[in-house]
């Protein structure tokens, strides 16, 4: 019958929900057979299925780079020693994590916030986000990281933002540019693309290391002379490094990127070279660094200090730069040698202490746009 | 016709109300209540109204051509090329700006537009083209028969009747092409900010909520002025259709102006597509290496593509019942209230996903928290994916002459018999279009970018932001072979839904 169909398709749809709303509610590793690619996700166990008391689960929110790259193994030695579970939020880059985290202050979505870096902790610390926790491993923790004398974040990790420049496009005899004044050079004229600290974090990053080495009064004339070397800007990382950046068939050699660049290049390269295609200038480097804290109206307290310490631990600080690119926090933590081998990590990266970014950042980036933008 | 009983609307108000209004009206509460921060974003407003109304013009002009040969004519590869040109619908923006580029066009608002309509052809060819294949050749041909010129017959007879999908078409993409963001910031260079550019600017970097949602209302009042210029357009006879097969003729004289159109409309279509299958490849397939490689990405393209699906089934039936409930009441005349449920229901299409994001951040925690649930992801495509079903199904609906229901009472049919037999098969080919871009809403992932994700919910554009986000040339190889993974699944699921036909009946 024609209309037979008709209710087959339906049935069909409704059977799809049923299957989709049951799917999708269960964490992958459940509907398929375990794989160490497969993501942590863990929901709250009812206490019928484990009989008894309900294990503790800890939300954890972060950004897209530190949950993009969250597996079962990151915190399976964790959930062994405390059993304590952890469920990982992925909340867009670090300032809308911030943000979100502000607007929900009054019912915090997590326990535990990791990713807040320095330009956006003096929001984070006035608006009250946090509880102030002191976990044992600060002891291991260099003083100039810990830019919260309160102890309300703890430090985890820190990476550099730099210019990054492509080997193959300065040939034998041809010197790249060794620091900031030299940008302005003729020879290099042309060769430069940033991104916009409006909408980019390292934009930001590289705005603030000419603030910090030119001053108040001298950025604003840097940067003119700057674009009028031929200086490009876009919006983001993602177009400045993988559609303007001549390694990827741009033409623009000089990039801002971060220090651990090359070390991703060297190592994500197919087919295999045999050294890094590109470097990093260590004159002109801004210090970023991360942190993680206990969220205000967590429910979980004793298990998210838990939580901040393992992510301060040498155990856990030990993954950080092969997973995440950056420099782990901990001095007792290793680094892999194939990290250092392949970058030069800046001896004197610049910095400008939080609450003088929070103060100035709109004024900052406002007279950038009236010097950069046509 | 009086359709629909009034309970109807209460299942897509319930979730407007609960998923759209609510959160949105939270969140500008609390941003209006909040101190002034001084910035003023007036500029933008004009520029985001003239590039959208510029892009709706551009997008239909190079639209139109393909619809008609796809309307008009029967011949091999058409439901391939069909189901092709709905793939650029689902590409995320930043994959597209990056082809865009690096096919050597530079950064400027006619690249902006080209964009736009690269995107939203599909929507003019589903939307226009369902209607416009399903049209009486009788009265076209008649005034052929009696005079008069191809030109003429088709302005005074063809056009009138394609008026409502058309327009219906013209909203969606002006709504589009007003609320986006990947386009306009990567290919606008920096010259060019639309609202939607400054939302996001304004709520994530400075946090200033006030300013924020001072667009947010503009935006609101955007979609407000184009659904009353529509519903003013669409004042007039609704068109009577017939099935498909009958409109469809063999090109015959007509191939090589056929191939013309096809060819050179899907050449902008694919070339930037073929951009991005050639750099996965690039280095002897490193990009399809790494992501067989186990351990290189938090979930493997397998998981991706299964998360991918059963978002989009949900967001199919999720979009087809509620946005079909809603398109029975509003397509039935004679109710004042409809035409507002109808303009409600398209406010998400027209509003930046930054404010739905924030908005479902401060209300819905309450009596349940689903701020951090998977469902929020259904629900923002459902948002997104139900104003296009009550779109396409409306005028479908309002097509179907009285008298066929009323033959049907007459011979003894029950009104619910009635429904099942002639109105349901009638509209059925207008529901599974809509159904279609319900899918590629989900799979394309419109609006919910901006929200909080779990990792192992992964989608195939979020493991693709993913292996964007670092530096090495594996991993964007791998990026790029994900998005054309994503072109593969967007293809199949459309040609599935092309196929999709409920019970439809033969000549009558």
């Amino acid at each position: 019958m024609r209309h037979r169909s008709s209710v087959v398709f339906c049935l069909f749809g409704v059977a799809l929900l049923g299957l989709a709303a049951c799917g999708a509610g269960d964490t992958p590793s459940t509907t398929q057979p375990t794989t160490s690619t497969s993501a942590t996700v863990t929901t709250l166990a009812s206490p019928s299925t484990t009989g008894g008391k309900a294990p503790v689960t800890l939300t954890l929110l972060s950004h897209d780079s530190f949950a993009g790259a969250v597996t079962d193994e990151t915190f399976a030695a964790f959930t062994a020693e405390t059993g304590v579970e952890v469920r990982v939020l992925a909340a867009g880059d670090a300032g809308a994590m911030v943000n979100q985290a502000v607007l929900t202050k009054d019912n915090p979505i997590a326990d535990v916030l990791f990713g807040i870096d320095d330009t956006f902790l003096s929001r984070g610390l006035d608006e009250g986000i946090f509880t102030p926790y002191r976990s044992r491993h600060l002891e291991a923790i260099p003083d100039e990281l810990q830019l919260d004398p309160g102890g309300r974040v703890t430090p985890i990790d820190y990476g550099d933002v730099c210019l990054n420049y492509d080997l193959a496009a300065f040939g034998a005899g041809e010197i790249p540019p060794f620091n900031l004044e030299q940008l302005l050079n003729p020879e290099f004229a042309g060769m430069l693309v940033v991104e916009d600290p409006s909408t980019s974090s390292p934009g930001l990053a590289f705005l603030l290391a000419t603030i910090a080495s030119f001053g108040e009064d001298g950025w604003q004339q840097y940067w003119e002379q700057l674009i009028d070397n031929g200086a490009k800007v876009v919006p983001d990382w993602n177009t400045a490094y993988y559609s303007e950046f001549s390694r990827y068939g741009g033409d623009r050699p000089i990039v801002v990127s971060y220090a651990t660049s090359p070390v991703a290049e060297f190592l994500f390269a197919d087919p295999p070279v045999e050294a890094a295609p590109t470097a990093v200038i260590t004159e002109g480097c801004y210090r970023q660094i991360e942190f993680a804290g206990i969220l205000v109206g967590t429910e979980q307290r004793v298990a998210a200090g838990l939580l901040v310490d393992y992510l301060a631990s040498p155990e856990f600080q030990s993954t950080i730069p092969i997973t995440w690119f950056v420099l782990p926090a901990n001095e007792r933590a290793e680094i892999p040698a194939e990290f250092t081998r392949h970058t030069i990590f800046p001896a004197a990266p610049l910095a400008i202490d939080p609450a003088t970014v929070a103060a100035n950042r709109d004024r900052w980036i406002r007279e950038w746009s009236e010097i950069v933008l046509p | 016709m009086k359709r629909g009983r009034w309970w109807m609307a209460v299942p897509p108000a319930l979730f407007i109300g609960w998923f759209f209004l609510y959160p949105v009206g939270e969140l500008l509460r609390l941003s209006l209540t909040q101190p002034w921060s001084g910035r003023l974003p007036g500029g933008v407003i004009l520029f985001t109204l003239g590039q959208a109304l510029a892009s709706t013009v551009l997008t239909l002009l190079v639209a139109l051509p393909l619809t008609a040969v796809l309307s008009n004519f029967d011949f091999p590869g058409r439901s391939a090329v069909r189901a092709v040109v709905t793939v650029p619908f689902v590409m995320p923006t930043m994959v597209v700006a990056a082809a865009f580029l690096s096919l050597g066009l530079p950064a400027s608002i006619w690249t902006i537009l080209l964009a736009h309509a690269f995107y939203n052809l599909a929507v003019v060819v589903r939307t226009v083209g369902t209607t416009w294949s399903r049209l009486d050749r009788l009265p076209y041909d008649s005034a052929r028969v009696l005079g008069a010129g191809r030109f003429t017959a088709f302005r005074s007879i063809t056009l009138p009747m394609l008026k409502p999908s058309l327009l219906a078409a013209a909203a969606i993409v002006f709504l589009f092409s007003f609320t986006s963001f990947g386009v306009v910031l990567v290919l606008g260079g920096l010259k060019y900010r639309t609202i939607e550019v400054e939302i996001y600017r304004l709520a994530v970097t400075f946090l200033d909520l006030p300013a924020a949602g001072a667009l947010a209302i503009a935006q609101l009042l955007g979609v407000g002025l184009v659904m009353a210029v529509y519903a003013r357009a669409q004042r007039g006879a609704p068109t009577q259709l017939v099935p498909e097969m009958s409109r469809l003729r063999r090109p015959g004289r007509r191939t090589g102006l056929v191939w013309a159109v096809v060819g050179v409309t899907l050449a902008l279509e694919v070339t930037p597509l073929v951009a991005l299958v050639r750099r996965s490849f690039q280095g002897n397939g490193a990009g399809w290496r790494f992501l067989a490689e186990a351990g290189t990405t938090a979930v493997t393209p397998a998981q991706a593509i299964t998360n991918s699906l059963r978002f989009a089934s949900i967001t199919v039936v999720t979009a087809l019942l509620l946005g079909g409930l809603a398109a029975w009441v509003i397509a039935g005349s004679g109710r004042r209230w409809s035409r507002y449920l109808d303009l409600t229901l398209m406010l998400p299409l027209g509003t930046s996903a930054v404010t739905v994001g924030l908005g479902f951040l401060v209300a819905l925690d309450r009596p349940v928290d689903l701020r951090t649930s998977w469902l929020i992801v259904p629900i923002a495509h459902s948002l997104i994916a139900i104003p296009f079903v009550v779109r396409v199904t409306v005028p479908a609906l309002r097509s179907i002459r009285a008298e066929l229901m009323e033959a049907a009472a007459v011979l003894g049919a029950s009104p619910r018999r009635a429904w099942r037999v002639v109105e349901l098969p009638l509209v059925a080919r207008s529901l599974a279009v809509g159904g279609g871009f319900a899918a590629a809403v989900s799979l394309g992932e419109f609006g919910a970018s901006t929200f909080i994700a779990r990792p192992a919910t992964m989608t195939i554009p979020t493991l693709l932001f993913r292996l964007l986000g670092r530096p090495g040339s594996a991993s964007y190889s791998g990026a790029m072979a994900m998005a054309v993974i994503l072109m593969v699944v967007t293809a199949a699921v459309m040609l599935l839904a092309d196929r999709g036909r409920v019970g439809e009946m033969g000549a009558f």
